[in-house]
């Protein structure tokens, strides 16, 4: 036996798993074919959050009067801006390499796939400095993640110059003048978000019938208004039906409630969705179940292959690095012995666009639709002080409460660094908190938070400052 | 619509036991109408309807154990809010309104909305306390469910929604029932089950723990373990009682009254607490507590477990007057019909064993009384007087004293001035 667990995959799942394992005295190896911290880190979360900062700073120094200050001719220079961008995932990807040290993981850099083997399938390793390596583990878990969802049939796929997906967008050469986003999901919504910032001609196609359609109708259409103000345009219930290149860009044309339309601009992101990462893996062969590019677990993570888990993206929605790494840690202590500790821990959902968009929860919609009675609170960020200082008023936060037990059922939140807030809420609902922990608990003065506390109070008729 | 709630039958009652429905899903109810039987520690009550209408859903089960206070059993078509019915004792020759009446209609009634949590047992009774999430208690608190007797799953075993959503009121810990069979609450030290401790399964018959067994179990198991208690044992010569008694008895025949040993020893009692003010004592945390009368409680055997009735004032009532009332305090708490004021409270027990031989035994402390008095049997034995020996009807008693107000110096002087009045009942005259 080389090892007692084997991790397929180093992103946010993957090595906190690792971690996790080791930390449990568990012999642990992770095999990764890219890079250490995988999408998230590399080509996702963090680095574009460093795009987005870049561009609200940006954004910012138009406004410097409303603050009483002067800058002359603000620019930017692109090339810094993806350069900074780069670097700071590169310090967190040489981070992990450092986490696996100090737990004194096994880094195994190459491409795994899976043969038969017990008590746990083999792991093949076709390594990178080059040469195989079987290895047998008492547990494998694949964290083997995700990437963005294509149709090259209509156009919908990247070609490294003028139709991108999430990772070209990333690392463009220049900043397009004009650009087409086809999904309004948080990936497309944030990248709209970026380049429009930094000046460019900005319109995002929806299929769907609103903007950010996972994320509470209220906040969908507040969100769209603070887009719109900001000068993002939207086609909204609109089917792609076919992405075309032309001399200087792309055209998109759509069809919107039986009208067609042809979109042009120099570039094209292609923000669909994501499709997991199940191929060449030998999957089929060790006969795991697979359902729309996801393999199918129990709540630990266990595929029914003895021996074989599966955690994060590549195990379905909701496709965010919180849960893949919660899942891991939950996969391995399973695999320890150890009892769960939240099973269904509710996960937050975070768009760091301008403004931000936060929620944990199910939406009113979802909620009447599983035939709860809920109590609804609102609260205005134009009615908190500190967002009043700040400059921030835009947005709100809405809370849900079950209108019989009290049990916080969902919040929503839109608005300055309300991504930093939500956690608040994560908390209260993991605690099984009641309106009355939340009207009893006290908020610092001033801060945007108090907006939080406001909410709740309000769908209990109790608001103090509305 | 209104919510018939589970009335308080007495200040003190927190669960009960809907023991049978008189109604059924549809039935028209007057106001006055008994629609429900409960069951609480200690006696069955009548439940009345407050309001008229149609029973339009029955929400516990008849038999259901454990129904919290204010939880709504029934629901009711016409009225506009919920309701606690009145309860009525069973005994209609009540002359004064049973403290429950008052209290359950002063209680505000349940909305619809649900008011931050009153906290279901937040604490149990020993103070021990029980780690729930807020959502938690509400539920339970909403369906009547007494946390002690779940099984938290969260972390560090805390009671969390999943372990509430779907038990019943009433329900068996989750565990084996072998577990179930011990009252959680008092407990300091893990349950554990039978099979544990190495008694197989299917090699005993499990009786489910009633109201009082529960209550028994609980309350001695809080007394033996919180009460510094040490015994104090004293022989008494009751010759003197039997002869005295049979006068009595004689001269009552017309009367139909018979007086018993243990009425006189009631009697005696009272006045010996009387005259040992010291020794008819509480203890609270914010002092020690010298009660004005001698309320004193007698252990009544029934079926399933024990009650102590209470002869009130008992130092103010003739033996004829005492042995009527024991008469009938021990009938009806053989058939359960006490009321909750009559077996509440109390100043000072008694427990007799004598009938059945035993010749001196210890009891254990029914809090909040400072003593208890176990009475044996009164058997011949001889006895030294002067230097000779002679024969006398002998009784021991032991006074288990509550040492935080009763000290063993109390406990002697008071069973001097009782042994004075049983070895000369005349003295209970003076």
């Amino acid at each position: 036996m080389d090892f007692d667990v084997i991790i397929v995959g180093a992103g946010p799942g993957g090595y906190v798993a690792a971690i996790r394992a080791s930390q449990l005295g568990l012999k642990t190896a992770i095999v990764e074919r890219e890079a250490l911290g995988g999408v998230c880190l590399n080509w996702g979360c963090i680095p574009t959050k460093a795009l987005l900062k870049s561009g609200e700073v940006y954004e910012q120094l138009h406004h410097l009067a409303d603050y009483g200050l002067a800058a002359d001719k603000p620019r930017f220079d692109f090339a810094k801006v993806v350069e900074r961008s780069r670097k700071v995932a590169g310090q967190l990807n040489s981070g992990v390499g450092f986490l696996m040290r100090k737990h004194k993981i096994e880094v195994i850099e190459g491409t795994a796939r899976l043969e038969k083997g017990t008590p746990a399938p083999k792991v093949v390793i076709a390594q990178k400095r080059g040469g195989e390596r079987t290895l047998q583990a008492k547990h494998v878990i694949l964290a083997t993640g995700a990437r963005a969802r294509t149709l090259p049939q209509i156009g919908l796929e990247p070609d490294g110059d003028r139709v991108w997906s999430y990772r070209e967008a990333m690392v463009p050469k220049a900043a397009p003048k004009s650009l087409i986003v086809i999904g309004s999901g948080a990936i497309g919504i944030e990248f709209a978000s970026f380049y429009r910032a930094l000046g460019a001609e900005v319109m995002v196609v929806e299929a769907l019938s609103r903007i950010l359609p996972v994320e509470d109708e209220e906040v969908s259409t507040a969100a769209r208004k603070a887009f719109e103000r900001r000068g993002l345009k939207f086609r909204i219930g609109a089917t792609v039906k076919k992405l075309a290149k032309s001399k200087t860009g792309v055209v998109v044309e759509i069809e919107t409630g039986g009208k067609t339309e042809a979109l042009e601009a120099e570039r094209a992101i292609v923000a669909i969705g994501i499709v997991g990462n199940v191929e060449d893996l030998g999957l089929e062969a060790l006969g795991v179940k697979i359902e729309k590019t996801h393999v199918i677990t129990d709540a630990h993570g266990a595929t029914g292959v003895p021996g074989l888990y599966a955690i994060g993206d590549v195990a379905g929605p909701p496709w965010l690095a919180h849960k893949a790494s919660h899942e891991g840690v939950h996969c391995v202590e399973h695999i320890a012995g150890q009892p769960p500790k939240n099973l269904n821990a509710p996960i937050p959902g975070c768009t760091y666009a301008n403004p931000q968009i936060a929620s944990v929860g199910l939406t009113e919609a979802a909620a009447k639709a599983a035939g709860r009675k809920v109590k609804v609170g609102r609260f205005a960020f134009r009615a908190n002080g500190k967002a009043i200082a700040a400059g921030e008023t835009e947005g709100f936060v809405k809370t849900l409460f079950d209108a019989e037990t009290g049990a916080l059922v969902g919040a929503h939140m839109i608005g300055a660094e309300v991504t930093e807030m939500i956690q608040g809420y994560a908390l209260a609902m993991t605690l099984e908190a009641t309106e009355a922990e939340l009207h009893a608990t006290v908020f610092p003065h001033p801060t945007m938070s108090e907006a939080m506390h406001e909410s709740a109070l309000d769908a209990y008729g109790l608001v103090l400052h509305a | 619509m209104t919510d018939i709630l589970m009335p308080a039958l007495s200040p003190t009652m927190e669960e009960g036991t809907l023991a049978k429905w008189l109604v059924k899903k549809g039935d028209t109810v007057a106001a006055g109408d008994v629609i429900a039987e409960i069951e609480t520690d200690k006696a069955t009550m009548e439940v009345e309807a407050v309001d008229e209408g149609v029973v339009e859903e029955i929400l516990v089960e008849a038999g259901t154990e454990g129904v919290k206070v204010n939880a709504p059993i029934a629901r009711l078509s016409g009225g506009s809010e919920a309701k606690a019915p009145e309860p009525k004792a069973a005994e209609k020759a009540t002359p004064e309104p049973a403290p429950s009446k008052a209290e359950a209609k002063s209680e505000p009634a349940a909305k619809a909305e649900p008011a931050p949590a009153k906290v279901a047992s937040a604490k149990s009774r020993a103070g021990e306390r029980i780690f729930a999430s807020p959502l938690a208690r509400r539920i339970a608190e909403q369906k009547g469910l007494d946390l002690s007797n779940l099984t938290g799953s969260g972390p560090h075993g805390r009671i969390i929604e999943r372990d509430v959503k779907d038990a019943k009121p009433g329900a068996k810990p989750a565990a084996t029932a072998a577990s179930a069979s011990t009252e959680r609450r008092g407990e300091t030290r893990p349950v554990q089950s039978l099979q544990q401790m190495g008694i197989p399964e299917g090699s005993y018959d499990l009786i489910p723990l009633d109201g009082m067994r529960k209550t028994v179990a609980r309350r001695m198991t809080d007394s033996f373990r919180d009460v510094p208690h040490f015994p104090l044992t004293i022989d008494l010569e009751i010759d003197r009682l039997l002869e005295a008694r049979g006068r009595i008895n004689k001269m009552l025949e017309k009367d139909g009254v018979k007086v018993s040993v243990n009425d006189i020893i009631l009697k005696a009692c009272a006045v010996a607490l009387k005259r040992v003010p010291e020794a008819n004592a509480s203890y609270s945390p914010e002092g020690v507590a010298l009660h004005h009368h001698a309320d004193i409680a007698m252990a009544v055997a029934v079926e399933g477990g024990l009650i102590t009735p209470i002869i009130r004032k008992c130092e103010t009532k003739g033996l004829a007057q005492i042995a009527a009332e024991t008469k009938d305090l021990a009938e009806r708490a053989r058939t359960r019909k006490l009321k909750p004021e009559e077996f509440q409270g109390g100043t000072f027990s008694v427990s007799n064993l004598g009938m059945f031989g035993i010749k001196s035994f210890g009891s254990i402390i029914n809090e909040p009384q400072g003593a208890i008095l176990s009475v044996g049997a009164g058997t011949k034995q001889p006895v030294v007087r002067g230097d000779q020996l002679a024969i006398a009807t002998v009784m021991s008693v032991t006074m288990t004293c509550d040492h935080r107000v009763v000290d063993g110096a109390t406990g002697a002087r008071w069973l001097e001035a009782f042994k004075a009045l049983i070895e000369e009942p005349l003295a209970m005259m003076v």
